[in-house]
Formats: C-alpha cells, sequence, structure tokens
C-alpha cells in the first residue's frame, strides 16, 4: 500500500455528470468495495444476523407456532441445571479431548512413514485418502453394522470365532462413545494425512541434508527439523480436528437413531441435543440457548489453541 | 362479417377458458414419505380428479423424520398445505399452533362422524370440534414365523405364559451362549413401547394414565409389567434388544420367531418369501384379559385453505375418507378401514391376517401423547437403565414417570 501516493499524486481525475471527482485510487476503492458488497451483504444475512437473533431468541420462549415472550435467563437456568446438560456437556469434551490428540498422532504417523515410502506411493495414499470423499452417513452405517450383535456383526464374529465374549459395542452406555468415536478418527483421517503431507514436502531437503553431514539421529532430525516446521501444519489441524469433534453429529445420528445419542444418552454431543430441542421438542429459546453455550465453547477453544500454539 | 364471427368465436373461447381457470383449484396435500402409503394417494388423487375435473391435487411428501418440522416451519411461513395427515398424537401441538382449522359440522356432521368410524375417532376431537378423520386405523397383533415354530413343534402362543414358553422352546443359541435366532424380537423404541404401555401394564391390573392424564404407572402392575418385559432378555433369554438392529429386522430375516408390530408392517412382511408367517392377537393374561394400542394418522384441513380451496379441501377430505377409499388404502397399504362398515365385512373377519388386528381394535386403547418422540424416549431409557446398568426395576420406572408427568405438565402450562 506504500505506493498508493504515488498515484494519487500522478493519478488523472475525472469531472462525472455528477460533478464530484474520483481520483484513480478512488475508483479502484470503489470498484473493490462495489465487488465486496455482495459477499458482504449475503454473508450478513445469511451468517451474522442469524447468530445475533441466536441470541436474543435464548432469552424467550419462541416455540415456531406462537409469538415468542421474553423470559430472561431461564432457559439458561433451565440448562444449568439440566443432568441430561452436563452429560452431553461431558460427551462433547470427551470427542474433543481423545479423538483429536489420538486423530492427529495417528495421521501425523501415517503421514510421516507414508512420505518415505516410494513403492505405490500414490496408490497408497489415494487409499487413505479414499474414506474422506464418503458420505458420512454412508460410513456410519456400514460401521454400525460391524458393531452388530451376533449373527451379523462382523466383529462380534471374529471376537466369537477367538472364543471371546461378544461385546455390545453401540448398545453399552460405557462402549458406544468410543465405538462412535473410532469411526469419526477413522473418516478425517485422510484429510489430516494430506495436510501433514503437504507440509512435510514443504520443509526444504537441504536441511535435512544439513543435518545429517552434521551427523544427527533420525530422532533429533525429527525432534529439531520436521516437528518446528511443521507448526503451521498442525496448529491449523489441531484447530480444524478440534471443531470437527465439537460438532460432531453425522456418525452419533446414523449410528444410534434408534435412540438418537444412546444408549441413555451415553453418546449424545451438544450439537445433537441443539437438533432435538429445537426440531423435535420444538423449543426454540431452549435450543437458542444451547447454541450460544456451544459458540462460546468453540470460541474459546479456538482462540485458547491459537494462544497456545501462537509463534513467540 | 366472417371475420366478426371468427371474432366473437375467439371472445367466446377466451372468455370460457377465463371462466374455466377461475373454477380450476389446485390443492396441496401434504404427507411423508412411506412408499406404499404415497401410491395409494396416487391413486385416490386420480380417482378423485376423474370425478372432480375442477379440482387438481398436489401431494407433497417429506421424509418421516422431517415431517412435522416441515409443517411447523411452513405454518411459521404462512404457505401450509390445504389437506394434510398427522399423526393423532400431533394434534395438540397442531391446534394450539393454529395449522388446522376445525372441520365444518355441516358438512362432516359430528353425530354421523361418532356412528360411522371406530370409537379411537375422538382422539382428534377438542372442544366439541374435529380437527380431522382418518382414512385407516392401526392395531398390534403377534407376528409368528410358521416355519420356526413349526420346527419346535409349538403352537402360535395365546397367554402370556405360552409366549413365554414358545419364545424359550423357539430361540437359538450357538455355542457361546449368543443368540442366533430370537424367540420374540424385543424393540422397546418400536412397537414395544406401545405394548408395555397400553397392554402389559393393564394387564398386570394398572392403568398407564389417569382420567386427567396423569401418569399412573408407577405401581406395582407397572413394575411386574416392566420386570415381564426384561425378564424376557435377562431371566428367559429369548430375546436381545438391538439383535439385527430391529425387531423387524430380525423378524423378516427369519431370525425371530415372534414379532409385536402393527397392520402397517404387512405390507414390509408380504415381501417375505422364505418362509410363511402368520397373525394371533396380541396374548391374555392368566385371566383372559386382552388389551391392545390402537393409533392413526388422521387427514386434517390446514388453517391456510379458504373459500374455493376449503371447498375443494373439504371434498377431497370427504372422499378419502370415504369407504371407497378406505377399501384403496386397506388393498395397498394393508392398513384397515377407519369405518366400521368398510371394516367388519365378512370377508375381512374370515381373513386369518386381517381378523385378529380386527380384534384388536374392539378391546383397544389410545395413548393421549403430548410429546410423541419424548415420552417414547423415557420409557426407552427405562428399559435400558434396567438392561444396561442394572439399576432397580422400581426405580427405573420411578423415574421414568416423574420424566413424563414433567413433560405432561409442561404441555399443560
Amino acid at each position: 500500500m506504500a505506493h498508493l501516493p504515488d498515484i494519487e499524486a500522478n493519478g488523472a481525475t475525472r469531472k462525472g455528470r455528477t460533478g464530484f471527482v474520483l481520483t484513480q485510487s478512488g475508483r479502484k476503492v470503489l470498484w473493490a468495495w462495489s465487488f465486496l458488497a455482495l459477499p458482504i451483504l449475503f454473508y450478513s444475512w445469511i451468517r451474522f444476523y442469524p447468530t445475533l437473533s441466536a441470541f436474543w431468541i435464548s432469552f424467550t420462549d419462541w416455540d415456531l407456532l406462537r409469538p415468542a415472550n421474553f423470559v430472561g435467563l431461564e432457559n439458561y437456568q433451565k440448562l444449568f441445571a439440566d443432568p441430561v446438560f452436563w452429560k452431553v456437556f461431558r460427551n462433547t469434551f470427551a470427542y474433543l479431548i481423545i479423538g483429536t490428540p489420538i486423530s492427529l498422532l495417528l495421521s501425523f504417523v501415517i503421514a510421516y512413514y507414508l512420505d518415505k515410502v516410494t513403492f505405490m506411493h500414490s496408490f497408497l495414499r489415494a487409499l487413505y485418502f479414499l474414506p474422506f470423499l464418503t458420505t458420512a452417513a454412508a460410513m456410519a452405517w456400514v460401521w454400525r453394522w460391524f458393531y452388530q450383535p451376533i449373527p451379523i456383526g462382523i466383529i462380534n464374529g471374529i471376537l466369537s470365532n477367538l472364543h471371546l465374549p461378544a461385546q455390545q459395542f453401540l448398545r453399552s452406555p460405557a462402549q458406544a462413545l468410543p465405538s462412535i468415536m473410532v469411526t469419526g478418527i477413522w473418516a478425517g483421517l485422510g484429510f489430516q494425512i494430506i495436510i501433514f503431507m503437504a507440509g512435510l514436502r514443504a520443509i526444504p531437503s537441504t536441511y535435512y541434508e544439513a543435518a545429517r553431514i552434521d551427523g544427527l539421529g533420525e530422532w533429533a532430525i525429527l525432534r529439531k527439523i520436521t516437528l518446528p516446521l511443521l507448526k503451521p501444519t498442525t496448529v491449523f489441524l489441531v484447530v480444524f480436528s478440534s471443531i470437527g469433534f465439537l460438532r460432531i453429529f453425522d456418525q452419533v445420528y446414523n449410528m444410534t437413531s434408534n435412540d438418537p445419542g444412546g444408549p441413555l444418552n451415553s453418546t449424545k454431543p451438544l450439537v445433537m441435543m441443539i437438533y432435538q430441542t429445537a426440531f423435535s421438542s420444538f423449543d426454540m429459546g431452549y435450543a437458542a440457548a444451547q447454541t450460544v453455550v456451544l459458540f462460546l465453547i468453540l470460541l474459546v477453544v479456538s482462540l485458547g489453541q491459537l494462544f497456545v500454539l501462537r509463534n513467540r | 362479417m366472417r371475420k366478426r364471427f371468427t371474432l366473437a368465436s375467439l371472445v367466446a373461447g377466451i372468455s370460457f377458458m377465463a371462466l374455466s381457470s377461475a373454477q380450476a383449484v389446485e390443492i396441496e396435500y401434504w404427507q411423508y414419505v412411506f412408499e406404499t402409503r404415497v401410491n395409494a394417494m396416487d391413486q385416490l388423487i386420480s380417482n378423485f380428479e376423474a370425478a372432480n375435473p375442477d379440482i387438481t391435487v398436489k401431494q407433497v411428501t417429506f421424509p418421516y423424520a422431517d415431517y412435522q418440522t416441515k409443517v411447523i416451519a411452513s405454518q411459521a411461513g404462512g404457505n401450509g398445505p390445504d389437506v394434510l395427515q398427522f399423526f393423532y398424537g400431533w394434534l395438540d401441538k397442531f391446534q394450539q399452533g393454529g395449522v388446522l382449522q376445525p372441520l365444518d359440522e355441516a358438512v362432516f356432521p359430528t353425530a354421523e362422524i361418532e356412528s360411522e368410524f371406530f370409537p379411537i375417532v375422538s382422539a382428534v376431537k377438542r372442544d366439541g370440534a374435529y380437527y380431522g378423520l382418518p382414512t385407516a386405523v392401526r392395531s398390534l397383533a403377534l407376528f409368528y414365523n410358521k416355519k420356526l415354530l413349526d420346527e419346535a413343534g409349538v403352537a402360535p402362543p395365546t397367554t402370556l405364559d405360552e409366549l413365554v414358553d414358545v419364545a424359550m422352546q423357539t430361540t437359538k443359541t450357538d455355542g457361546g451362549g449368543n443368540i442366533t435366532s430370537e424367540g420374540l424380537t424385543l424393540d422397546f423404541a418400536g412397537q414395544d413401547h406401545h405394548w408395555w404401555r397400553e397392554v402389559l401394564v393393564r394387564q398386570m391390573g394398572g392403568e398407564p394414565y389417569d382420567a386427567n392424564g396423569n401418569v399412573s404407572y408407577a405401581t406395582d402392575a407397572g413394575l411386574q409389567a416392566l420386570n415381564f418385559y426384561t425378564d424376557l432378555q435377562t431371566a428367559h433369554n429369548v430375546g436381545l434388544v438391538g439383535f439385527m438392529d430391529e425387531g423387524q429386522a430380525a423378524f423378516k430375516a427369519g431370525l425371530a420367531a415372534m414379532t409385536v408390530d402393527g397392520t402397517f408392517r404387512l405390507g414390509a412382511f408380504s415381501a417375505i418369501t422364505d418362509f410363511e408367517w402368520g397373525v394371533v392377537e396380541l396374548p391374555a393374561n392368566a385371566d383372559g384379559v386382552r388389551s391392545n394400542y390402537a393409533s392413526y394418522f388422521a387427514n386434517g384441513i390446514g388453517s391456510g385453505a379458504t373459500e374455493e380451496k376449503k371447498a375443494a379441501a373439504e371434498k377431497f377430505l370427504a372422499y378419502i375418507s370415504s369407504t371407497e377409499a378406505m377399501q384403496v388404502w386397506l388393498d395397498v397399504v394393508g392398513e384397515l378401514p377407519a369405518r366400521r362398515d368398510a371394516a367388519l365385512t365378512e370377508a375381512n373377519l374370515a381373513d386369518p391376517i386381517y381378523a385378529p388386528f380386527l380384534k384388536g381394535l374392539e378391546y383397544a386403547h389410545t395413548t393421549t401423547f403430548v410429546d410423541e418422540a419424548g415420552q417414547r424416549q423415557t420409557a426407552v431409557d427405562m428399559v435400558n437403565r434396567v438392561l444396561l446398568e442394572n439399576q432397580d426395576p422400581q426405580a427405573s420406572l420411578d423415574e421414568a414417570a416423574a420424566a413424563e408427568q414433567a413433560m405432561i405438565d409442561a404441555a399443560k402450562k
């Protein structure tokens, strides 16, 4: 932008019919804003306006059919007193705190070794990426059948052949959440591997050559060169994957559709509670209050991660 | 001269077209997606349009999971359907929200409705006015797999004790004790919660709800009914909740000897070719007490339909709740006619499949739901707490009763 005054000084001026004068740079700015106006208006209307109105709705008892009444903090009081909310809150953080590190660790390890493989490299990479292209609902249903009891569940079939006791998986309040999380991790793996590999490829090979000439071991190279230089990629994936796990819905809904978020709310994430409150009980005010809480969680988690992983 | 004649005929033609277009009314009919229901309605619409050339009916369908949301959202947006199908349990919400208008007494006289339809039609009556009329009604019965019962050498059960006995003899397990073929499907989220609420609780001597609509099953009778149900899995090991994902899937695959299900399943089960199946009334208790749960989808007129659209909607509603339409519905969907004369024909009463359902209608009860999905969930959780968390059945029953009562209280507010 430093060259702007120059242009303004030499810029031609023009007298329009209306008489106001625009310098060349002024016209550039006007053009830029007229192009930007459309997406800005669109986003304000489609994104920001509903976001703000959600805050307002959360203070009302709107049920879609009757006019909304202002009820103050009643929805929030109800929310914090609701044992289901706290269970759902714990589930949401379980998805996040267990899911994100495991998925990142797995995808890094796979990307790290896949990067070194030259034999059928493209084919293997495509294989890992394939689940990411599949519809979440279709994947969830396939996994749902994997987890079934005997005689149709393939995992229980294998356990039975090994003379191990059958597991309840999705029918067990303790096992259901990890069972669904495995699917979630597997579904996101392909994308994370590709991003990690792009990050690895972007590290100049001269650094590695220099390190090897200096006699550094592989472990030291990984710790001193690869990981630090991979940091922007890691930050992106941590934030991206965290938001993904905080918003998990498709897998849970499709794998537990007989008893959504069950058994006994053991797999229900906050997003599903919002969905049910809004579109099954039609309690829009209460659902909006839950949405505001989810928004604040996402905000705090994202800002916290950016702060922790910032460049010092 | 010829020119003038041409002009005159042209004017006449135009005015005739204008006249007929003023008479032509298009009304919108909404229901949820279920193949046989959509097909039956297509057939009814073409019959109706042939008889009423000035009315066109446009059928609009949505997936079941989105259906209520679509109706309510369209009401909020002010462009709802003229005629719509709704579950009787949604009426309170739809009536309070102004989705439906009451039926005109002059067109649909109350006395006529009450004498010609089965008494459960009164579940869509509020403050003396009807808000809809059903085409078909549903009741429950016990489906059994003839092949599996013959293999075990047992006859279909008529009492609850026989039910347990037959289920035990038809259950197959592998070496590890895992069930490979169920005696009786256990699917509380399916129809079993109705079986428990309106049938088992009553057979144990209780009442699920009192006269004011409050929960009254947290008693000894409720406890016995709950124990009877959970014992099927824990004590008798004749079924497993979640086996083959859903009870109807297990029965359809030939991996369950018996299942409690409704008339609406007849269409799906008629596709079974691997084995013969039959239907009997739900088992009686030791004293011969029987009960059943009946429900229905009614068709009502949207509050947005006025003047000629309202008249067309009334004509269409009258047709789809006529005896003729009910026969089409029975043939295509397999659901029982809602009018007594259409249902209780000699042919139907002699039919081995329809007869048990029709008998069930005579002693059936209809639950007044305030939040159908929510109340079902409390019942599902009640059974899950006992089966999965080993909670004391009495405690689980009390918890379910309190949760359901809270929903009923909230709806009355």
